[in-house]
């Protein structure tokens, strides 16, 4: 019965992606042959202007461009233009520094907050203020303070993972049931190690779920961040294909985003799995 | 103009007085000539500097100009540089001047924006221009004007391509934290170009243009000063009668074609690219507002100048002799394939030649010619940047007095840039302040004050 479920949910995907492609390909054929104009001219026009090609790629193209790059993902034509690989290798070690800081701050500060009311209510409006803010709005004054704009993305990554992981620690740790603790309280278990025994085992698939949040939203900000700071990583690239309105780069771009992206989430998914345990 | 100053021309003035170069009877003379011609450097650089050597060493020889004349006249020019060489080794010691200190820094970072005014900055990396003084520059693309300012002031870039403008609104903290900046060369002269949207294709007289959205680069840009400018000579306010945005370059051709504006004043490989992809055409270069008009600049901080003068020194050589290169029409060819490249402007090369040889579509159907569409010259005219300080003040950029000359002369390096010049064997102009014509209306830098108060057209402080 699944499997029969999986094979035609399956077959529902490829026909969707088929007639996605389709579509795609038709909406953006050209028209052929537009204003006569002197070859003297045309020679100077794009073949937008001359063919009536649309400027959005068909996806023979982007098929094309993109084959181009997974042959050679890690060429390096000095320091504006590198392979994907690279580009991506850049943001993937950005996100992943700026998230491992956060992780540091967040999962102590967490359980801080998780089990002191006081400190929870003293933080509360400062976490409550701070949170909403969006991460590209702390840019600037990262770029004035830190003075520096790699970490300034880097600085980026860690404020807008902080959150997420912060507040679900807090939930968690706050959450673990009251018998777990009194049990430990009545067997006069330390406070460190009622901690790390009975409340760290039992908020974790909540921790980690903040985790996985976290690490969602810092791969949507670097891409984001890049653009603004330039340099390397893949928003970078996306930057400067759209410099060059060479909107097939940017289709490449959005693809390998989400590919990466979704390897990440299915990391700490797979994580969360792991740390799960049945009540 | 040659700025070879060869010793050994028994009919050329070595001595100081007359004019710089020695070219001319006197310094009016020289500035007239100067005013229509640019610098170029002789042949090869160590042609140059035998030259500037050499006439060091007859000068030395022969104090009295006249006394060289009639010994030159007497033996011959050859016989005179043999004799000379004899007792006087012009080999060596045009060597010796031409290892210039060595740079307290030789690994540099410079920043740049991808568009056309850029081009000595960029292709004097891939065509070796840094090398050659001895750097190590690695140019960077940058994303925009507030980042590159950012990362200059941050000391991330030790020199970086600014738009005219901007060391001077940085050095009065406007919209940054006063920073006194520096600027050694000028990049480009015109370059620019007013594109419309193809649908305003029969709306060509400005005074139709009321309510009608127009992008520029940044504030403080000459494409934003030229635009006001000429819109306000059109009888149009740019404050009130249409809208004025600020939008990065490469997202320009973009908007164009979403409809979200119908025009810009912007870079001429942008205003080309909308021509080239079919949603623009070109109303007018902005060498039709003011030929000869300055764009964008090599600018460096103070402090940089002040801790590595050898570096900085090495660095506006090489700026000055990557400009000094683009200037030459049979470049151009060459200079377009260079900075093409995903690397440096990533643009259709087609689009760069357009610009940089100045035969181009206009978008319109025509193909039109016009080798000084684009021009490159390195001397920073301090008239340049009292212009645009009147602009500044005229749009209340800047409200309250300014000192123009004190300004523009710590900002606009002219005297150094000179001296360098001199160094290498070019002839720089006489003077630091030109006269020139904004659309007929002739500016005088000497009054700044009346120039400003005779527009009609200004934002009330």
């Amino acid at each position: 019965m699944t499997s029969s479920l999986r094979l035609r949910a399956a077959i529902v995907s490829i026909a969707l992606f088929l007639a996605f492609i389709g579509i795609w390909h038709i909406a953006t054929r050209g028209t052929g042959a537009v204003a006569t104009m002197t070859p003297e001219y045309a020679r100077l026009m794009g073949l937008t202007a001359t063919h009536g090609k649309s400027a959005m790629p068909g996806p023979l193209d982007v098929g094309a461009k993109l084959w181009e790059h997974v042959k050679r993902p890690f060429y390096d034509n000095g320091p504006n233009d590198k392979g994907l690989g690279i580009q991506l290798g850049y943001s993937i070690a950005r996100v992943g520094l700026g998230y491992f800081l956060a992780v540091i701050v967040a999962i102590p500060l967490g359980f801080l907050i998780g089990m002191s009311p006081l400190i929870n209510k003293a933080l509360d409006p400062f976490i409550q203020i701070l949170k909403p803010i969006s991460p590209l709005a702390w840019m600037p004054l990262a770029l004035y303070t830190i003075k520096d704009s790699g970490l300034s993305a880097i600085f980026v990554i860690f404020i807008c993972s902080v959150w997420p992981m912060l507040l679900n620690t807090a939930f968690g740790v706050a959450a673990v049931r009251k018998e777990w603790i009194n049990v430990a309280r009545t067997l006069e278990v330390g406070t460190v190690r009622r901690a790390f025994t009975v409340i760290l085992p039992a908020a974790a698939p909540t921790i980690l779920t903040g985790m996985r949040i976290s690490i969602g939203i810092a791969w949507l900000v670097i891409v984001a961040a890049e653009m603004l700071v330039g340099g390397t990583g893949i928003g970078y690239f996306v930057w400067n294909e759209w410099n060059n309105l060479s909107i097939t780069n940017v289709i490449i771009a959005i693809l390998l985003i989400g590919v990466v992206g979704m390897l990440l989430d299915q990391i700490l998914a797979r994580f969360t799995r792991m740390v799960t345990f049945p009540e | 103009m040659s700025t070879f100053d060869d010793p050994f021309d028994a009919d050329r003035k070595l001595s100081r007085s007359g004019c710089v170069c020695g070219q001319h009877g006197s310094a009016a003379e020289h500035d007239q000539a100067a005013l229509t011609l640019r610098c170029e450097p002789a042949p090869t650089d160590e042609r140059r500097y035998e030259g500037v050597v050499a006439s060091a060493a007859m000068r030395a020889m022969f104090p009295k100009d006249a006394a060289r004349r009639a010994f030159l006249k007497s033996v011959g020019a050859s016989t005179a540089l043999a004799a000379v060489s004899q007792f006087f080794p012009i080999k060596t010691a045009t060597e010796v001047f031409a290892e210039q200190r060595s740079p307290e820094k030789k690994d540099l970072k410079v920043g740049f924006i991808p568009i056309t005014c850029a081009t000595p900055i960029i292709m004097a990396a891939p065509l070796g221009f840094y090398s050659k003084y001895g750097l190590n520059v690695e140019v960077v693309k940058t994303a925009g004007w507030a980042v590159i300012r950012d990362k200059t002031i941050n000391k991330e870039y030790d020199a970086a391509h600014m738009l005219a403008p901007m060391p001077i609104a940085i050095s009065l903290g406007l919209g940054a934290q006063a920073i006194p900046f520096t600027v050694p060369a000028i990049e480009n002269i015109n370059g620019q170009g007013i594109t419309l949207a193809m649908k305003h294709k029969d709306r060509r007289d400005p005074k139709d243009w009321k309510g009608m959205k127009f992008a520029i680069p940044f504030d403080y840009s000459m494409h934003n000063y030229l635009l006001r400018y000429y819109l306000a000579d059109h009888g149009i306010d740019p404050d009130t009668d249409v809208q004025l945005r600020s939008v990065p370059p490469p997202e320009m051709v973009a908007n164009l074609r979403a409809d979200n504006i119908d025009g810009f004043l912007a870079p001429d490989n942008i205003c080309q690219r909308a021509i080239y992809d079919g949603v623009g055409f070109l109303h007018i270069l902005s060498k039709e507002i003011w030929d000869g008009h300055p764009c964008c600049s090599f600018a460096a901080s103070r402090e940089f100048i002040t801790t590595s003068p050898n570096s900085f020194a090495a660095l506006t050589r090489a700026i000055v002799d990557a400009t000094a290169y683009a200037s030459k029409a049979e470049n151009r060819k060459q200079i377009a394939e260079a900075i093409a490249p995903a690397n440096y402007i990533n643009a259709p090369v087609t689009v760069l030649e357009q610009v940089l040889t100045g035969t181009y579509a206009d978008g319109l159907g025509g193909v039109k010619t016009d080798a000084k569409r684009v021009d490159f010259d390195p001397f920073p005219w301090q008239s340049f940047a009292v212009w645009m300080l009147t602009q500044m003040k005229r749009w209340g950029q800047i409200k309250g007095d300014v000192d123009y000359k004190s300004v523009a002369e710590q900002v606009y390096l002219a005297t150094d840039t000179a001296k360098v010049m001199k160094e290498m064997g070019l002839t720089p102009p006489a003077t630091s302040y030109k006269s020139f014509a904004v659309m007929g209306k002739t500016f005088d830098a000497a009054k700044p004050e009346d120039y400003l108060a005779s527009f009609k057209i200004r934002k009330v402080t």
